[in-house]
């Protein structure tokens, strides 16, 4: 079965059906999940596809064996990918933290929706934006995308797999319930058109490799896989470069690679998109579903002679902090719509730095705003 | 009465721990513990009665530490 | 260094981390015999759990993989399923297999999924400092059960044989040439093989549980408690109160998860029914 063709396809999809074409795409062929509303129909989706491209889709028991199993079959070669909401993102954390420990690329989408506890299952939120950053134990990076409709669903998905795979660590996706559910057109380029990143194989010697050897120039340690040959030592635990456990000054060594492997690379890694802020007095930055609203509401300000720009987040980890730092210095507010009672708020407030006046704009309880809901703070606050 | 004859059985005295279970393994008195002590310092076994040893290999593949070889026979 | 351990094991490791008089140690050579005689050394690799078991699964020259608490089975699965020549050795111990690691030995075993998982059974947590364990036996007084602990010990080839693993034995450290034989039929079946090994821990379950921290006597004690089928059976019910049964309970051919999956996988690429397109 044919997944891209060398002429674009056009497929209408939910946003959860874009992500699966996004990832098999990118070459993932590996799934292991556990049903939950509502990132569902992912699972279900490569249960049937996977199988006609040598794949292997699995239901796990549980979320705790679906982000392990991604690790295992990560270190068996294949790129792997899991989907989840909130209470199994809750699940996944220790097994995620363990991924970015062990530099294991892999993906874990989470189609957020209404919490705490077991929520409001079938509505949206975006409530697991700082537990994606900060979820797991101890100290470790993340690298986590937000895709606001399907297009940028499947986008992104091909960006984590990209990202994980250049930088041995896993990619969180944070979906909502209304990306994941809205049915629309996506545009599927020509295989030649689409970039493809695998993970980097060893060049030295079987007898001279060290599981943890970063090369000096990304500090990203080249990667077999198992019964290669290269007899891997892989530990949970915090390791040496030969992968063996640490004492005090290694272990903080190892701890400063991994954020610096990700955090030298910000400018690589995020991306984000804008519109109209060349000569904004006022920004609404936003993420995910509410963008969509974001960007109506705008349209609507600048059609009654406000001078209003937006600015999409689609890296949400690490935080685009060079791009939003330059809006706050030039404009006077700066609003920030989510679906939860505020977070990404609180990073954009930290790299405004107070050059600017940063207002949340939560919206919580299962519903997302509306572009009224957006444009009435723009309304009254501009002056 | 020994049924196979042994060139020997080495004791690896820098990583044998002194538990003993070699000296209690054998059936046929070939080991007794010792008053040296091996690099980790832990009392090792030694070899009294090599002439008793059948090859059975429990001292072997009782040991713990992988530390006994029994060479030969 | 001893011949085996030069040609098949990590030189590095050695003295390995197990305490003096450790049965760990001693199923560590017994596996390595294994693994040379059966000739299979480049097609092996093994996750250890965590807890002293799960550091024999480092002492092999293997690629090896040291997973987080209880979660080595769905490692391993992916790793057999993504590379199906792969031997896959699991060693893990009775809190990492039987408590937190419950849930997916259950789902290991119900897949019965070609793996070798070697549980090593010192009735309590030993890494962590003697904490009952849901192997202990009943009325033990531990550090975490200190009154004596109210369930009787778990009979995990019971919950394997049950589940739907093909192959079930339990051996001890006191029985090396049964435990080697039982565990080269092991790793060869085709099938979920659990084999638990009843273990000496000088210093935790010895002094916690059996009074004793000197090995020699805990595997007189493990001798002396650990009978077959046909010792048990002469018996009577107060008698084996106490004793723990051992032998090779079960082996049998039945279909194997890996194998499926990859005929369905050919199956299914081969009908008809590949061309259609099956997205919503």
């Amino acid at each position: 079965m044919v997944v891209a063709s060398k002429e674009g396809t056009v497929k209408i999809v939910q946003g959860n059906g874009a992500c699966v074409e996004g990832a098999l795409i990118a070459g993932c062929r590996f799934y292991a999940g556990y049903p939950i509303t509502p990132s569902s129909e992912i699972a279900e989706e490569m249960a049937r596809r996977l199988p006609l491209l040598g794949g292997i889709c699995l239901q796990m028991e549980d979320e705790l064996a679906s982000i392990n199993a991604l690790a295992g079959a990560s270190w068996g070669g294949w790129k792997a990918m899991t989907a989840t909401s909130g209470p199994g993102f809750c699940l996944m954390q220790e097994g995620i933290g363990m991924a970015a420990s062990m530099e294991t690329p892999c993906v874990i989408v989470n189609v957020q929706r209404g919490g705490p506890g077991s929520g409001q299952s079938t509505a949206p939120a975006q409530g697991d934006v700082f537990q994606a950053r900060y979820g797991s134990n101890g100290d470790y990076p993340m690298i986590s995308l937000a895709p606001s409709d399907a297009q940028e669903f499947f986008d992104l998905t091909i960006r984590a797999f990209n990202l994980s795979e250049k930088f041995r660590t896993p990619v969180t996706i944070l979906a909502d319930e209304m990306v994941g559910h809205t049915r629309e057109s996506i545009y599927i380029p020509p295989v030649e058109e689409i970039e493809i990143i695998n993970r980097k194989y060893p060049t030295v010697p079987k007898d001279k490799f060290l599981t943890y050897m970063p090369d000096p120039d990304d500090l990203v340690p080249p990667m077999p896989a198992f019964n290669d040959g290269y007899r891997c030592v892989v530990t949970s635990q915090v390791h040496t470069e030969g992968g063996w456990r640490a004492d005090g000054a290694q272990a903080a060594k190892l701890i400063q690679r991994l954020i610096d492997k990700v955090e030298r690379q910000i400018d690589y890694i995020t991306d984000v998109e804008s519109q109209w802020i060349d000569d904004a007095d006022m920004a609404v930055i936003s993420y995910g579903a509410p963008m969509r609203s974001a960007i109506r509401a705008v349209i609507d300000a600048r059609e009654r002679g406000m001078k209003v720009g937006w600015m999409k987040l689609r890296t949400l980890w690490p935080f685009p902090a060079k791009q939003v730092q330059e809006v706050a210095q030039q404009v006077k507010w700066i609003l920030v719509p989510e679906m939860n009672v505020g977070r990404m708020v609180l990073e954009v407030e930290r790299v405004a730095h107070g050059a600017c006046e940063v207002i949340p704009v939560p919206k919580f309880g299962g519903r997302c705003h509306t572009p009224g809901d957006i444009f009435k703070p723009i309304k009254e606050t501009y002056r | 009465m020994a049924l196979k004859t042994v060139t020997a059985i080495n004791i690896y005295s820098d990583i044998c721990k002194g538990c003993g279970i070699c000296v209690d393994a054998c059936k046929f008195g070939v080991f007794e513990m010792s008053t040296e002590r091996g690099k980790q310092g832990y009392l090792l076994p030694k070899v009294v009665r090599l002439e008793n040893c059948t090859k059975c290999e429990l001292c072997e593949l009782s040991c713990p530490d992988i530390a006994i070889e029994v060479i030969g026979g | 260094m001893h011949t085996l351990a030069k040609k098949i094991m990590r030189e590095d490791q050695f003295p390995m981390v197990f305490c003096p008089g450790c049965g760990d140690g001693t199923i560590t050579h017994l596996v390595g015999i294994a693994i040379d005689e059966l000739g299979i050394i480049d097609d092996v690799c093994t996750v250890g759990g965590v807890g002293c078991s799960g550091w024999l699964a480092s002492i092999f020259n293997v690629d090896f993989f040291k997973a987080i608490h209880g979660r080595t089975l769905p490692v391993a699965i992916a790793l057999k399923l993504t590379r199906p020549s792969r031997k896959v050795l699991v060693f893990t111990g009775d809190g990492d297999c039987a408590a937190i690691g419950g849930n997916h030995f259950l789902h290991a075993c119900h897949k019965n999924i070609d793996l070798t998982v070697v549980m090593i059974n010192n009735q309590i947590y030993g890494m962590t400092g003697g904490q009952v364990a849901p192997t202990t036996p009943l009325g033990s007084t531990t550090p975490t059960s200190p009154y004596g602990k109210i369930e009787p010990a778990l009979d995990l080839c019971k919950v394997a044989e049950a589940a739907g693993a093909s192959f079930v034995s339990r051996w001890t450290t006191a029985h090396p040439k049964q435990l080697l034989r039982t565990l080269k039929k092991a790793i060869m079946h085709p099938g979920l093989a659990y084999v638990e090994v009843i273990t000496q821990c000088p210093v935790q379950s010895g002094r916690y549980v059996h009074g004793s921290g000197d090995p020699v006597h805990l595997l007189k004690w493990i001798r002396e408690n650990s009978l077959t089928k046909t010792q048990m059976e002469k018996l009577s019910p107060e008698e084996r109160a106490g004793k723990m049964l051992i032998g090779d309970f079960l082996e049998e051919i039945r279909p194997e998860f890996t194998a499926k999956t990859y005929q369905f996988m050919a199956e299914v690429q081969a009908s008809k029914k590949a061309s259609v397109d099956l997205g919503r």
